[in-house]
């Protein structure tokens, strides 16, 4: 009860930002540039259309997702309106979560406004709703949720500045990591191969969330491997979210 | 009485600056606020009035010592519930109007829809805010920030009200508004803590007053047993009086327009005045006996530390 009245203050909050509708028209405008890249482009153009936007969606809800993520926790402690939060009877993980889960809220509101804009000029271009593109949506939204947790859990300890640089750099991380995959590959078996692993295995590989090629070319997609994508988010989500309470719960508000 | 607030012997450490420099705070403060009572916590800035504050209502954890209110540990949400708050120099969230604001704090209360409109309604009205319901809390003034502020902290309808300078930032009209409330509060039957430095609003509404210096309580009880009742000296203003005639009789303070002011130490000197006034004809304007009061105390006790 309390997380969603903190959720849908965010999300009141949240709306009500400048930053969002800049981000939403430039992710708009991107969007619709595709159809002009489409024009330079030989052979199937839909399919530039598709991948465009698609990319657009992806970095845009990023964007959206990190900037006011990583202010939203800091803001409150700044301008010291958490001091007549935390009095009330609330615990502080429900505070963090309300932000989350409104932080969420605002970022699926806005996938969907970006996805009536690239659905609509998908369908001008081949007359046909593709609806099998909200697959590849529906997963961007499932790695915003990460990266909002990733910019909530920097925003409890950090200024919005470094945080934002914290969390761009896990976004870029994780959409590289899968080459640190391909390495393991290559490297011979001992100390080396091992570390490699590792690293592998706690650095995030945002590319799970990746399906645009495989909507674009409408290649099939085994379920076990769509399973596995939201079963990592998921429980990358809750782990990340965990920590950020650990850090929340024993801080001191001066 | 009832124990309403306990605090017992809290201390807090903060490390500040670039290379970490311990710095206390708190220095083992102890005091409890009795059941409706106006409780005064007075203090020279910096005396560590706020970082109280924050320990009860739990933004910073204490590093030892116990707080507990209405008997349960301070952390528990069922204590916070009947708990209001008062931040000093209130920042709210400026995108929400005055309605949507206490709307969103009562809602953490739990409070019910229909009850919470009826609610809302009479705190603006009490706050003198009713003009004001549907702007912006980023057109506020200062003094209307407070007022809102305090809004926040009745919205539900606390037995422990946590006042952190209340009166500050408020022209005199608005001081006296407050005021007022506040005495209803405990007419209500409700407790408050009132954090201040301003001594003439303290001592004219408090109970009972606890002073704090350098992280340390001084000095804590009734306001009548702090403040002794004694009169220590007394200004009277007359004319028609020589000045040189009231040589010896008490300390001359200003001779002007033929009127002169002197302060009288010794009562028997008062009545030696008196007569000599009777006797030359002249006239006494004003005759002021001077008690101690809260400032007189608070300076004493600063100096001395």
């Amino acid at each position: 009860m309390t997380i969603k009245v903190i959720a849908l203050n965010t999300f009141k909050e949240a709306i009500r930002d400048r930053i969002l509708y800049l981000l939403l028209f430039f992710a708009a405008l991107s969007i619709l540039v595709s159809r002009v890249l489409a024009l330079l482009t030989v052979g199937d153009r839909a399919k530039v259309i598709k991948d465009v936007g698609l990319a657009s969606i992806s970095f845009f809800g990023a964007l959206m997702a990190i900037l006011i993520g990583t202010g939203l926790v800091y803001k409150e402690i700044e301008k010291r309106t958490i001091f007549t939060l935390i009095s009330k009877p609330m615990r502080r993980h429900e505070f963090l979560l309300g932000k989350f889960f409104g932080l969420v809220l605002t970022l699926l509101v806005m996938l969907v406004l970006m996805s009536v804009i690239f659905l609509a000029l998908v369908f001008f271009h081949t007359s046909t709703v593709e609806w099998k593109l909200l697959l590849a949506i529906l997963y961007i939204f499932i790695e915003l949720i990460l990266i909002t947790a990733v910019a909530i859990l920097f925003s409890s300890f950090s200024t919005p500045i470094l945080s934002s640089l914290f969390s761009l750099c896990f976004y870029l991380i994780g959409h590289f990591s899968w080459s640190l995959e391909t390495l393991i590959k290559k490297i011979p078996a001992g100390l080396l191969r091992v570390l490699a692993q590792i690293v592998y295995t706690i650095l995030p590989d945002l590319e799970n969330f990746n399906f645009k090629t495989e909507v674009v070319h409408g290649l099939t997609i085994p379920p076990r491997v769509l399973l596995y994508s939201v079963a990592y988010g998921l429980l990358y989500t809750v782990f990340i979210l965990t920590l950020a309470v650990l850090v929340f719960r024993r801080r001191d508000f001066i | 009485m009832k124990t309403v607030l306990d605090i017992e012997n809290v201390h807090k450490l903060f490390k500040v600056g670039f290379i970490p420099k311990k710095k206390e705070i708190l220095k083992g403060v102890s005091f409890s606020v009795a059941e409706g009572e106006i409780f005064g916590y007075l203090g020279p800035n910096g005396a560590g009035k706020t970082t109280t504050l924050k320990c009860i209502l739990g933004l910073i954890f204490p590093d030892r010592g116990q707080i507990q209110i209405f008997g349960q540990p301070y952390l528990e949400p069922k204590a916070k519930e009947r708990l209001g708050f008062l931040p000093e120099n209130p920042y709210f969230y400026d995108y929400l109007t005055a309605r949507e604001f206490l709307d969103f704090y009562a809602q953490l209360f739990r409070v019910k829809k229909d009850e919470r409109g009826k609610r809302i309604a009479s705190l603006l009205s009490l706050v003198g805010l009713e003009t004001a319901r549907d702007l912006q809390l980023r057109k506020f003034s200062r003094g209307m920030l407070q007022r809102i502020g305090l809004a926040q902290a009745l919205v539900n309808e606390p037995s422990l009200v946590l006042l952190d300078e209340p009166l500050g930032g408020l022209d005199p009209l608005g001081r006296k508004e407050i005021r007022d409330i506040i005495i209803r509060l405990k007419a209500e039957g409700k407790t408050v803590l009132l954090c201040s430095h301003i001594l003439q609003d303290i001592e004219m509404i408090c109970d009972r007053v606890a002073i704090i210096v350098g992280g340390k309580i001084l000095s804590q009880g009734s306001l009548t047993d702090l403040i002794s009742e004694k009169i220590l000296f007394t200004e009277i203003t007359l004319s028609g009086l020589d000045p040189k005639d009231l040589a010896g009789l008490g300390e001359s303070l200003s001779a002007h327009g033929g009127r002169t002011l002197i302060k009288v130490f010794d009562e028997e000197k008062i009545q030696e005045i008196l007569d000599l006034v009777k006797s030359r004809r002249a006239k006494i304007h004003s005759l002021i006996p001077r008690t101690q009061t809260l400032e007189d105390l608070f300076v004493e006790m600063v100096k001395s530390q």
